[in-house]
């Protein structure tokens, strides 16, 4: 036979021809995909593209340290395939959406459930894991909860106030995004994409974008990647402030609290002083941005970037210094560097765990190939550590923006992007602000896309919220959910 | 933050507020500004005129752009609130613009107009609408000064504010909420996605706004709505605008 195949290499932001995806039997891509996260690599997406009578299954691998992505495909395959779960428990929801989207067995899965849809019920009916004894109890939480927050259920298995087990059920926001791609893009297409997850919609619109430039053979103009990389600064600030207040809130920290929610206004109005609209809806678009940063703006904007910064560094540092708040936040919810690891965990929680991982630094694409950003880690692992990413990364951010708009890229800020080519598969990582965004295109004979994969961050990092509550208190549940204040949307679709 | 007894925050430059249509300016036989709408919020059928509805609308303006006689225009008012759907349609002489929400009735008034309990709802949204109410509870916007609060338990709740294009997950537990709410009780329903199904309209996974599933009082459109545009619905439902 001939030397074994090895999985295609490209790079973030880039695209390639769907016939030169390798491919194996499916026994064998599965043993093949096990191989190379053996050896470092990450899944970054794991789907299903319908294919006469049969699925393939594609994988999208992530090297990070090599700074390169990877990707294969299996041959068309009906029923069933043995779990890769079994092997890499990072592969365990990708593999129960797999099943739910295309009817395929993960024969070994471990704990094969609907990830969406409830076949015909809801998210909330149906086996749950239980733990037994006659002083066990369940609690039920959801799906509509206590605050001003999207929808979700949490079932506990409770020894008395200290949680055993933790298993989440979404689904609540499915809208049916991923289908209503097919044969698109359509023109409900760009808004969709800036709503699949409406607090992330610069990450996801610039993942998209990159996309539909890519399969076009091109690239934004500069000054639009320059553009781009600012406002996704100002969605990590944003939230990362709001999410400061929100743990500042969970614990009955009222100065940080209430101080950090009114930042959180300051800086998505920065967002709204570059296209109107305070969540950069009608900001990014395949060729480029809609609105230009021009100097005088960009004047008014450091100027109040600089005032909130400064707001926000004394309300943080209230936080920091109060013994009760370091209390509750110092190893609550730990997740270790090894658990991380295991289960993929991306974004701010998994650098909160000790891993280095951010796909500005290790995938450089569009304006973060000419402008690093450093990577925030802190190795402890719980909701100090979180809070702390948090912290640094809002630091960063905004020194990030204040050196780039010292340094504008020049010239146009819309380019015409051409048609996008047939046949081929595309692939954008953006690093929102709770982590990896990763689209995946593939397009038809004609260009128009045949599948569109979207993986938030929240798909991989739901599950890290279900570790980092075992052994805790049912109590500090806000302050762990609130510490990786994950998306509902982003994961339902 | 002074509002309402002094003029609001200035809203940003770009910010774009409600649309209006002036039909008769529409050229003959034109119907640029159809397929350029993503939530096909526009319709003009040959020997009609334009009709925009603005529950659809989620404000991306691409519609100002495309026509070519500026039949539709978008101005910068911000108040947007109105009690029925059909007040938003707009195109027939006489509604250029959305007809703003009067108050409740004098009795409904009497009960909610000091003190309103609210329970949210986030009913297949994106977070967006969910954030910007959450920021009316902050200090500047301090909602709470006006009597209105989210409560934790729809059984506290004096009505219902739906954020989201109700998706079929999200029914009964929408439905549900509602029942537990006791009578008298209103709804409003904040948000594109809950007035018409926002960009998601037309799924099959949705059911296009919250009044498929429950009478609707207060519709706020927006995509989402500024955070002003949401407390001067809540306070014009109030009669606290005089």
């Amino acid at each position: 036979m001939n030397a074994p195949r090895e999985f295609l290499l490209l790079s973030n932001g880039t695209s390639v021809p769907w016939a030169d995806v390798p491919e194996w039997p499916v026994v064998e891509f599965v043993a093949a995909t096990a191989a190379e996260l053996e050896r470092g690599g990450r899944l970054c997406a794991w789907f299903g593209v319908p294919e006469n009578s049969g699925t393939r299954l594609v994988a999208v691998i992530a090297f990070d340290s090599e700074n390169t992505l990877a990707v294969g495909r299996s041959l068309p395959v009906a029923k069933g395939y043995p779990s890769l779960t079994s092997l890499h428990p990072q592969a365990h929801l990708f593999e129960r959406e797999v099943w739910e989207q295309h009817g395929l067995v993960p024969e070994g899965h471990p704990w094969l459930k609907p990830v969406r849809r409830q076949n015909g019920g809801y998210p909330a009916v149906g086996e749950f894991f239980k733990v037994e004894g006659g002083e066990i109890h369940e609690v039920a939480v959801g799906p509509v909860h206590a605050g001003i927050i999207e929808p979700g259920h949490f079932r506990f298995q409770c020894n008395g106030e200290d949680v055993l087990h933790l298993e989440i059920a979404l689904g609540y926001q499915h809208r049916g995004v991923e289908e209503a791609l097919a044969g698109g893009p359509h023109r409900a297409t760009m808004s969709q994409m800036e709503t699949v997850a409406g607090d992330t919609t610069i990450g996801h619109a610039t993942a998209y974008a990159t996309i539909l430039e890519s399969l076009a053979g091109s690239e934004a103009p500069l000054r639009a990647q320059w553009l781009r990389a600012i406002a996704l600064e100002l969605e990590r600030l944003a939230n990362h402030t709001g999410d400061l207040g929100a743990l500042a809130n969970d614990v009955a920290f009222l100065p940080t609290a209430s101080a950090c929610g009114k930042i959180r206004g300051d800086f998505l109005n920065l967002t709204a002083l570059l296209c109107g609209n305070r969540f950069g809806r009608g900001l990014v678009r395949p060729g480029g941005c809609k609105h230009d940063l021009e100097t005088e703006r960009a004047a008014q904007l450091l100027a109040k970037l600089r005032v909130a910064l400064t707001e926000v560094d004394e309300a943080a540092e209230c936080l920091w210094e109060s013994n009760s708040v370091r209390a509750r936040f110092e190893f609550t919810g730990t997740v270790s560097a090894k658990q991380a690891a295991e289960i993929g965990l991306v974004g701010v929680a998994a650098r909160a765990s000790g891993l280095v991982r951010d796909v500005r630094f290790d995938h450089p694409a569009g304006w973060h190939r000419f402008a690093p950003v450093p990577v925030v880690v802190w190795p402890e692992g719980d909701v100090l550590a979180r809070a702390r990413v948090r912290w640094l990364e809002i630091e960063r951010s905004a020194k990030f923006i204040e050196e780039q708009l010292a340094a504008p890229a020049e010239e146009e800020i819309f380019a015409d992007t051409g048609l996008p080519a047939g046949d081929t598969l595309a692939v954008a990582l953006v690093e929102g602000w709770r982590g990896e965004i990763c689209h995946v295109a593939l397009t038809d004979s004609a260009g128009k896309f045949r599948r569109y994969k979207i993986v938030d961050a929240s798909f991989h990092n739901w599950i890290g919220l279900e570790l980092a509550m075992r052994g805790q208190a049912i109590s500090d549940f806000p302050i762990c959910n609130k510490s990786f204040n994950l998306s509902y949307c982003g994961f339902d679709l | 933050m002074a509002f309402p007894a002094a003029p609001p925050p200035a809203l940003p430059d770009r910010h774009g507020g409600a649309l209006r249509v002036e039909a008769t300016k529409c050229a003959e036989g034109c119907a640029a500004c159809v397929p350029v709408c993503p939530t096909q919020a526009i319709t003009r059928t040959p020997g009609t005129p334009v009709a925009l509805d603005l529950g659809k609308c989620i404000f991306c303006a691409a519609c100002v752009e495309a026509c070519p006689t500026k039949a539709i225009t978008q101005t910068d008012n911000y108040p947007m609130a109105v009690r029925r759907r059909e007040d938003l349609l707009l195109g027939k002489p006489g509604e250029e613009e959305l007809r703003l929400a009067a108050a409740l009735d004098e009795k409904l008034k009497k009960l909610f107009g000091r003190s309103l309990r609210l329970r949210q709802v986030s009913a297949g949204g994106c977070n967006a609408c969910e954030a910007d109410v959450n920021v009316l509870g902050t200090i500047g916007w301090d909602l709470s000064r006006f009597g209105i609060q989210f409560v934790a338990s729809p059984r506290h709740a004096d009505g219902l504010l739906i954020t989201g294009c109700v998706s079929r997950n999200m029914e009964l537990a929408l439905k549900k909420t509602y029942a537990a709410v006791p009578s008298p009780k209103i709804v409003i329903a904040v948000g594109a996605c809950a007035i018409a199904g926002g960009p998601f309209v037309g799924h099959s996974q949705v059911l296009n706004g919250a009044a498929s599933v429950v009478p609707v009082d207060l519709f706020v459109p927006g995509c989402p709505p500024h955070p002003l545009t949401i407390l001067d619905g809540l306070l014009r439902l109030l009669g606290r605008l005089d």
